[in-house]
């Protein structure tokens, strides 16, 4: 007999897959750490001594909850009502460290004696460094020689922190070999070492690890809104996407509510037919990248190619699983932003409503005018980070 | 009978251990690999491991992934590894392993795959990044339809039950990852690496092991013999093939004072 047609499921199951993506691509080298981390992060999480923890330092820490903030001149200007996310009041800078968080307080109760990480434009790098600083734990961040040139105000917080950065001098020496290198780490040094990967990428757990970790986000704009408006659920909630655990987070108590539209931000640097592009979904095929089926953007041969973007923090060839899943199931609305879309918006929020954004967050901004959100309808962006760290960027705009 | 199979079940083992020898498809030339290969066979290697370059190979140190790098700037691709290949049955006799990592393979198809592995005499395949339940559930039938055996590793980290899971799923061989790292970046058998062979050696599993990561030269590839039924050489032949100005001549003397230690080549 046939059953009713089954409810579809947006989380992962309990094989570690979204639909057809996720899984755990790794070499047996890995497979030990990897197992460890999967047989105990759900009852780590539900541990209430955890849970206090975690609570406790996203309170007086990083300083949440973040405001939901209507912001009437921007809604005026598209003739919507848009509340903002501002994840960008975070300590550090962004929502990066709502992840880092959670993932040293998990490295600490599985016994590990050290960290390391991967980082782009540095503000993982700089999340990790930081609560490796707070929980007085080694900490090694790589980074890809490129990014090290390119951001040098965030290598020098790092090593301020006490980090130590070492640069991935191989392969295109940015966010994706910097990951390799990590992950190589990783293999050296099984036993006492902890890996916090930055995004919902990587192999089963991570992506449900991490997303969990942000999904304080949508637990968040949920009470907020219902303060706001009287009840929970906007129409709209917009996000930028790279690897996409900022999104993640934002679409996590959402993924269930249909009628929500959720609506990803993916860079398309010069455009998506330039060639110098960073739109997974748009140009990417299905395929394996750093542990997980995903999407990601390969040649014909299956080598994984060269992303470009203007914010080095969605300057990555794949996306986590659970978005490839949202995109090819039709629950997520995969959109694109290109680099002088994405500065235009900066400039607009920034004159608008007096708040710098990011340049990732500012791709996410860069769609308001093409929603079709009607003046009735309610839009929550998650403005992910400030724009401190790309203000040598806005700066030759201005001239 | 496949030929890895054949290898282990009739090579009259003196002792001495069998020799894989790794190296990077279209490295140091694009047009190299058959030349390579050949060499390696004349020099005496017992099993060939052919790497298929990839832009993101993890579980490679640095003298492999730059092999791969210089193979895929060479133009390397699986497609012409194809054509490189074909026709290598009429001369070489050795079993032949692709080594790689799966997304490349993926692209290709795995059936395609599969069935040009067969078509051109390749015996076994090495996908370090291919989990077990994937490939038991979606891949191990087309692997068999083909006569290709998938070959496992295990790491001084791998769980005993996991080592027994290993083994039962195993044809041909298993290659022991002889320490915690990627590939060339330790050298040497110490004497932790030794508790760990003898207590697989005491496990009594069903297929012989390989020990591969850090076997140089003769010294250690006895030392890895001497406990298994063989050894892997991959990053120290490749920095070999970087040396070489005479390729056929470096290899085949290199191959044969890894197999006998120097002294015993007449001069």
């Amino acid at each position: 007999m046939e059953s009713i047609a089954e409810k579809k499921s947006y989380q992962v199951n309990d094989r570690g897959y979204y639909g057809t993506f996720g899984g755990a691509f790794i070499p047996e080298m890995l497979y030990p750490n990897v197992e460890e981390l999967r047989e105990n992060y759900l009852q780590i999480i539900a541990d209430p001594s955890f849970q206090k923890e975690f609570n406790d330092l996203l309170r007086d820490y990083v300083g949440r909850p973040t405001p939901l903030y209507p912001a009437h001149r921007l809604s005026e200007k598209y003739k919507t009502n848009i509340f903002l996310k501002r994840e960008d009041l975070c300590h550090t800078g962004a929502h990066k460290v709502n992840n880092t968080i959670g993932q040293i307080l998990m490295a600490q109760r599985l016994g590990k004696k050290r960290i390391v990480a991967e980082t782009g434009a540095g503000q993982h790098g700089v999340a990790t460094a930081t609560v490796c600083a707070l929980m007085n734990l080694e900490c090694i961040v790589y980074m890809g020689e490129l990014d090290i040139e390119r951001q040098a105000p965030n290598v020098a917080r790092m090593k301020m922190l006490g980090a130590e950065v070492r640069p991935a001098t191989c392969g295109s020496r940015t966010l994706k070999d910097a990951t390799n290198e990590a992950m190589r780490h990783w293999i050296n040094n099984p036993v006492d070492t902890h890996y916090i990967i930055g995004s919902v990428v990587g192999p089963h757990p991570y992506p449900d690890m991490v997303a969990r970790f942000q999904s304080v986000i949508s637990q968040e704009i949920r009470l907020q809104l219902n303060a706001h408006i009287g009840r929970e659920t906007p129409d709209y909630v917009i996000a930028c996407v790279g690897g996409g655990s900022n999104a993640a987070g934002a679409f996590y108590h959402f993924l269930d509510d249909e009628h929500v539209k959720l609506v990803a931000v993916e860079a398309a640097g010069l455009g998506l037919t330039s060639g110098h592009s960073a739109a997974t979904v748009a140009l990417g095929k299905p395929g394996v990248l750093h542990g997980s089926r995903t999407i990601l953007m390969q040649t014909e041969d299956g080598q994984v190619t060269e992303p470009f973007s203007i914010s080095a923090g969605l300057d990555y060839p794949g996306i986590g699983p659970q978005h490839a899943w949202l995109a090819a199931s039709g629950r997520g609305t995969f959109l694109s932003a290109t680099d002088d879309e994405a500065v235009q918006a900066a400039f607009e929020l920034t004159r608008l409503e007096g708040i710098i954004p990011a340049l990732e967050s500012s791709h996410a901004l860069a769609v308001l005018g093409r929603l079709g959100a009607s003046e009735n309808e309610t839009v929550v962006l998650n403005l992910s980070g400030r724009g401190d760290k790309d203000m040598g960027t806005y700066m030759k705009y201005i001239d | 009978m496949n030929r890895i199979v054949n290898l282990f079940q009739n090579s009259d083992t003196d002792g001495s251990g069998l020799l894989n020898v790794y190296f990077t498809a279209g490295f140091p030339e694009l047009n190299d690999t058959t030349r390579v290969l050949q060499a390696l066979q004349d020099g005496g290697a017992d099993l060939v491991e052919i790497g298929m370059p990839y832009s993101d190979p993890v579980a490679d140190g640095e003298t492999i992934q730059q092999s791969n790098d210089r193979a895929l700037e060479n133009g390397m691709s699986v497609r012409i590894l194809f054509e490189q290949l074909q026709g290598m049955r009429g001369k070489i006799t050795v079993p032949v392993l692709l080594m790689g990592y799966i997304n490349p393979v993926l692209q290709y198809g795995i059936e395609a795959f599969c069935a040009k592995c067969a078509e051109v005499g390749v015996d076994g395949l090495i996908l370090p990044d291919m989990p077990m339940d994937v490939y038991l559930d979606e891949y191990k039938s087309i692997f068999d339809a083909h006569g290709l055996l998938n070959i496992f590793l295990v790491t001084p980290q791998t769980s005993e039950a996991r080592i027994r899971q290993i083994d039962e799923v195993s044809e041909g061989f298993i290659y022991t990852v002889s320490s915690a790292s990627v590939t060339g970046s330790k050298s040497g058998v110490s004497g932790d690496m030794e508790s760990y062979f003898e207590k697989l050696d005491a496990m009594k599993l069903r297929n012989p092991r390989l020990i591969g990561f850090g076997i140089k030269d003769h010294d250690t590839f006895a030392k890895a013999s001497s406990h298994a039924a063989g050894a892997i050489i991959g990053s120290a032949f490749i920095r070999v093939l970087q040396q070489s100005t005479d390729l056929e001549n470096d290899i085949k003397t290199f191959v044969k004072e890894v197999k006998n230690s120097s002294e015993a080549i007449p001069a």
